[in-house]
C-alpha cells in the first residue's frame, strides 16, 4: 500500500510573530521558515508504516514556494521514499490545497493520507477533512493512535472530553494530533541520501486545478495586549483580592 | 436567507458550545434554523426549540448519526444547504471535523474559529495561535463558519418557540463506523464552559500534585486544565490541555500553578476574565499576563489556598 504524506513550509514554531505596521500581515521577512510541527508527526507515522512493512512507498507532498522543497528534502532524510512539490508562489487557500492533493491522490492512489491537524500559521484545521471529501474517502481527524488492518485502519481520536475510536474503510485520510507519535531527527548520512531522491516539481496548472480565494484578507492586527497585574504577598492576600477587588470567588 | 446552524450535543442535552453558536448565528441578522442529528435525540431537539431567537429546528434521528460521524453528517447537511447563506457550528472537536467536509462539497472555502462579527460577511479570526487577528472577507456564496464560543455569550435557553421539523432521509456512508469512546469520568464542569479553571504546568513535577489541585477545584467547583508539557510528562490525561493546539478557555477565573506561560498556553487562557499565577519562579512569562501573581512553593501555597477558601 502506497502512503501520500503531506507536509507545509510555515514559520518557526518557536519564533516570535509580529504583525506588520501596515497591518497587511504578520512579518514573514528574514524568519526560519520550519515543517509545520503537526506534519512532522504525520511524516513519522508514514514511515513507522513503512518500517512495520505496511506500507510500501511513502510520498511526500508539499503544495507551496519553492523553498519548500527544504521541507520535502527533510522528510526525505526522515525516510520518505520521493517528493513531489506543487510550485506555486502565491498562499492557495485550505480548499485549493485540497483540491491539489486530490489531483495527486488520483495519480498516486494511495492506500492511506496522512496529514498533520492543522498549521500553526493560519491554524485553519480544515485541509485533511476537504481532501477526504474531495476524494469520498472516510477521515479520521486528530488521531493519537492508529492501526491498520486488510481494509480498514481503526483510529483513536483525540475529541472533546476524551477518546473515540473509529473503523475507516481504506483509502482513508488521517490527520495527526500531537501524540501520535514523537518525530525522529534525521541524522547526517540519511541527510545527504535525502538529496538524491527523486522530488518532482509541478504546478497546479499542470494538474489542472484552478487557483481561486474563498476569502480575501482586509487586515492584521495584534491582538489586545493583557497588562501584567500586581504581585501578592500571601495566599492570604490573593484570597482577599480574588473576593473583594475582582469578585469572582 | 438564512442561516443553519449544526447543533452538538451528546443525544440528551445540548452542549453549551450550542448556546454560544446561538448568539453568534443570531449576530448575522437573518433567521436562524438548527440543525439536531442523532439518536434518540428528541428531546435535545425540543430544548433547542426553547432557545430564544430560533426559528424552526431539524431533528434527524438515525442509528448512522449517533455518533456524529462526517462522512454520514454531511450528505445530511448538504441536503439542507440550499435554502441557506450561512452553515455554522461551534469549533468544537466535532464542528470542527464535520464543517470543511460539508464546505469542500459544496465548492466554498471555510471560515474557522471566529471571534467577532464584522458585517454578515466579514469576520474576525486568531491566526498564529492568537499573536495575529484576521479580518476575512469571505468571498464565497454560503459562508460555512465554525465559532470560537468562548467569544461569544450563550444565548437564552428560554424564551423561543420554534417549530420542531422531523427528516427521515437518512443517509450512511457506509465507509467508518463507530467502535468505542472512553469519556473521562468526571463530575467537574467541561473545561471549555467552566466559570473557573485550575491548570496545572510541568511545575507540578507529578502526578501526584495534581491531586492537591483537584482538591482546591472541589472547593471551587473548577475544571482541571494542563499545559502541553503537563499532558507530555503523564500527569494528566490528553482532553485536559489548553492552547493553541488544544482547548481554549475563556473563564471567569483562571489559575495557573506551575506554568511558565509558555506563547501557545497563554494563547488559550488570555481571554479569561481573571488570570491568577502561582509559580516559584518570580520571573516565570505568565506574571506578564496574570492580574494576579503569587510567587510561592506550590506544596505550600495550594494546600492553604484550600484551607482559606
Amino acid at each position: 500500500m502506497k502512503v501520500l504524506v503531506t507536509v507545509k513550509r510555515v514559520i518557526d514554531y518557536n519564533v516570535k510573530v509580529r504583525v506588520l505596521a501596515d497591518h497587511s500581515d504578520v512579518d514573514l521577512k528574514n524568519v526560519k521558515m520550519a515543517m509545520n510541527p503537526f506534519c512532522e508527526i504525520a511524516v513519522e507515522q508514514a514511515i513507522r508504516l513503512k518500517e512495520a512493512g505496511v506500507a510500501s512507498e511513502v510520498i511526500v507532498a508539499s503544495v507551496g514556494p519553492s523553498a519548500a522543497q527544504e521541507q520535502l528534502r527533510t522528510a526525505l532524510a526522515m525516510g520518505a521514499d520521493r517528493a513531489i512539490l506543487v510550485e506555486t508562489d502565491e498562499k492557495l487557500e485550505s480548499l485549493t490545497v485540497a483540491k491539489t492533493l486530490a489531483k495527486i491522490c488520483e495519480s498516486e492512489q494511495p492506500g492511506l493520507v496522512l496529514m498533520g491537524k492543522q498549521s500553526i500559521d493560519t491554524d485553519n484545521n480544515q485541509t485533511g477533512q476537504m481532501l477526504a471529501a474531495l476524494i469520498g474517502a472516510a477521515q479520521g481527524t486528530f488521531i493519537s493512535e492508529m492501526r491498520v488492518s486488510a481494509e480498514e485502519v481503526e483510529v483513536t481520536r483525540e475529541v472533546d472530553g476524551g477518546l473515540q475510536t473509529l473503523a475507516l474503510r481504506l483509502p482513508a485520510v488521517l490527520t495527526a494530533d500531537l501524540r501520535l507519535n514523537e518525530p525522529r531527527y534525521a541524522k547526517l548520512p540519511d541527510i545527504m541520501k535525502a538529496k538524491k531522491k527523486p522530488l518532482e516539481i509541478k504546478t497546479p496548472a499542470d494538474l489542472g486545478v484552478e487557483v481561486k480565494a474563498n476569502t480575501r484578507v482586509l487586515k492584521v492586527v495584534p491582538p489586545a495586549e493583557r497588562q501584567a497585574g500586581i504581585k501578592v504577598s500571601s495566599v492570604a492576600e490573593l484570597v482577599d483580592k480574588l473576593k473583594n477587588e475582582a469578585k469572582v470567588i | 436567507m438564512a442561516t443553519l446552524l449544526i447543533c452538538e450535543h451528546d443525544n440528551q442535552s445540548l452542549k453549551a458550545a450550542t448556546y454560544a453558536a446561538v448568539t453568534a448565528a443570531l449576530a448575522l441578522g437573518a433567521e436562524v434554523d438548527l440543525l439536531v442529528a442523532g439518536e434518540g435525540c428528541a428531546a435535545v431537539a425540543t430544548q433547542a426549540a426553547q432557545i430564544a431567537g430560533v426559528r424552526k429546528v431539524y431533528l434527524a434521528e438515525a442509528a448512522a448519526y449517533a455518533q456524529g460521524l462526517a462522512e454520514n453528517l454531511t450528505p445530511l447537511v448538504l441536503d439542507l444547504a440550499t435554502d441557506y447563506s450561512h452553515l455554522l457550528a461551534p469549533a468544537t472537536t466535532q464542528g470542527k471535523n464535520l464543517m470543511p467536509r460539508v464546505a469542500a462539497l459544496l465548492d466554498v472555502g471555510q471560515v474557522s474559529e471566529i471571534v467577532a462579527i464584522e458585517s454578515p460577511t466579514q469576520f474576525v479570526r486568531p491566526v498564529y495561535a492568537g499573536n495575529a487577528l484576521a479580518s476575512v472577507e469571505s468571498l464565497d456564496p454560503v459562508k460555512v463558519i465554525t465559532v470560537r464560543t468562548t467569544a461569544f455569550d450563550a444565548a437564552p435557553a428560554s424564551g423561543g418557540n420554534a417549530e420542531v421539523a422531523s427528516l427521515t432521509q437518512v443517509h450512511d456512508a457506509g465507509i467508518s463506523r463507530f467502535v468505542k469512546e472512553e469519556r473521562a469520568q468526571s463530575d467537574r464542569p467541561e473545561l471549555t464552559a467552566a466559570r473557573v479553571v485550575l491548570a496545572g504546568g510541568r511545575g507540578m513535577g507529578n502526578k501526584e500534585h495534581f491531586a492537591l489541585l483537584e482538591a482546591l477545584a472541589d472547593k471551587l467547583g473548577a475544571a482541571i486544565g494542563a499545559t502541553r508539557a503537563a499532558v507530555d510528562a503523564g500527569f494528566v490525561a490528553n482532553d485536559t490541555q489548553i492552547g493553541q493546539t488544544g482547548k481554549i478557555i475563556a473563564p471567569e477565573l483562571y489559575i495557573g500553578v506551575g506554568i511558565s506561560g509558555a506563547i501557545q498556553h497563554v494563547a488559550g487562557i488570555k481571554d479569561s476574565k481573571v488570570i491568577v499565577a502561582i509559580n516559584k519562579d518570580e520571573d516565570a512569562p505568565i506574571f506578564q499576563v496574570a492580574d494576579y501573581g503569587l510567587v510561592a512553593d506550590l506544596n505550600e501555597a495550594l494546600p492553604e489556598l484550600a484551607k482559606a477558601l
